[in-house]
């Protein structure tokens, strides 16, 4: 899973019953790239990103993923994909450590990643504590260790900065930094310092909708 | 694929031992349930086929009480998710199935236990007695799993849980009450031959439906 990647997306529509949340969405990002999804409340931001990732199927149009120009079946999105949002929960019940080992185990991966991403989000003194004792700051922490936990080739984080502190803000931009040489990242945000980190836009309220090129 | 789908019940299992969401009101509910029958039904004697129906009406509801928490607490919590973008659609209902499959095995047997002490019932023939228990066992998580995916996502779910249950098990309570009325009195294989065959088929047939199935119900 080294290869170039590419997503695009062909007249992308979105509609929740009659209501129409965007429409007509064009794009193309390649491996190397920053893209940062912008637009008011409501204009589907969170539900582009659920879309991109498969979480989401759209009404019309088609986005797809490509590695070294051969199209990614759907239902193996999920292995490119790291993921993180504020709809997203892990298990309270389980430490941030469990969490990220029971992760590992699903995915079939070994262990030997889970301290290394635990230290990288700076939750690797606090690894042992139960996530319900765990700070909403601390709990963002966990769930961008679990999106970078497999190593994906696609980042896609949905306000990823939100609850976090100073440092905290600090390694999102870190990961994105690290991320963007080589592979995809994906911020729906409408934070000028996340869309910072972005080297263009997709403007969901831009009616003479979008076609972007990462680079 | 199996290996993702065991990592899934271990996941389930473990956090099972640490909430207690399932075990802690199921218990109750068998434990209330065996003893207002032993209260009701006082000194009298009651007949096999009785005892029959009155078992899988207590295996029944509280099965149908416990096994939708494997999607109900993963959609309630927003864990869902997580499954979604570590697994794929197959090793979730597998993960899920022998999760349950194992939750109902332990429920049924605490239920059997205390329904035998408490009632003093007497199997004739214990050896075919277990076997319909473990197939209308398999028959029952298989059934209640693929529900449980499908009501997760809707609004009142304790209510639809048993609705939508309740017709699609009712061939495989019926064969199952038969064939426990007959080993009960200790009838031999030939006697429920027939009963077998259709809890086989019928969980053959659930478990098919659910794999190609329940990907258009995991994914919106």
């Amino acid at each position: 899973m080294s290869g170039e990647f590419k997503i695009k997306a062909v007249n992308l529509t979105r509609k929740f019953d009659r209501r129409t949340i965007f429409e007509n969405v064009n794009f193309e990002i390649n491996s190397g790239s920053a893209i940062a999804i912008t637009g008011k409340n409501g204009s589907g931001k969170s539900t582009l990103i659920k879309i991109i990732s498969n979480l989401l199927s759209q009404s019309s149009g088609s986005i797809d993923l490509y590695e070294n120009n051969n199209k990614v079946k759907r239902e193996n999105i999920f292995r490119y994909i790291g993921f993180v949002s504020p709809y997203l929960n892990l298990y309270d019940e389980f430490s941030g450590f469990e969490n990220l080992k029971l992760i590992s185990n699903i995915r079939g991966e070994g262990h030997n990643n889970i301290d290394l991403v635990l230290q990288k989000v700076g939750l690797y003194q606090r690894r042992n504590d139960l996530l319900k004792i765990y700070s909403s700051g601390m709990k963002q922490r966990l769930k961008i260790a679990f999106a970078i936990l497999h190593n994906p080739q696609i980042l896609l984080m949905d306000e990823p900065t939100s609850n976090l502190d100073h440092d905290g803000v600090s390694i999102v931009d870190n990961i994105t930094d690290e991320y963007k040489i080589n592979k995809i990242v994906i911020i729906a945000t409408n934070d000028e310092h996340e869309r910072s980190l972005c080297s263009s836009d997709i403007n969901l309220n831009d009616s003479s909708n979008q076609k972007i090129n990462g680079e | 694929m199996f290996k993702q789908a065991w990592a899934i019940c271990k996941k389930d299992l473990n956090s099972e031992i640490r909430t207690r969401y399932a075990v802690n009101s199921l218990l109750m509910f068998i434990i209330v349930v065996i003893s207002v029958i032993r209260f009701s039904l006082g000194e009298e004697k009651i007949t096999s086929e009785m005892n029959a129906g009155l078992l899988w009406i207590i295996i029944f509801f509280s099965t149908s009480n416990g096994l939708s928490r494997v999607f109900v607490s993963e959609e309630e919590r927003g864990t869902s998710l997580v499954l979604k973008l570590t697994a794929c659609s197959q090793s979730v209902i597998l993960g899920k199935l022998i999760f349950n499959t194992i939750l109902t095995f332990i429920i049924n047997f605490l239920i059997i236990f205390l329904y035998i002490i408490i009632t003093g019932l007497e199997i004739k023939n214990t050896g075919l007695f277990s076997l319909i228990v473990t197939l209308g066992n398999l028959g029952l998580s298989s059934v209640l799993t693929i529900i449980a995916a499908l009501i997760s996502k809707a609004n009142s779910k304790a209510t639809l849980y048993p609705v939508l249950a309740f017709p699609l098990l009712l061939p495989l309570l019926l064969a199952a009450i038969s064939a426990t009325t007959l080993t009960i009195d200790g009838a031999p294989f030939g006697s429920i031959s027939g009963e077998v065959q259709m809890i086989v088929s019928f969980t053959i047939v659930v478990v098919t439906a659910s794999f190609l199935l329940f990907e258009f119900v995991w994914n919106d």
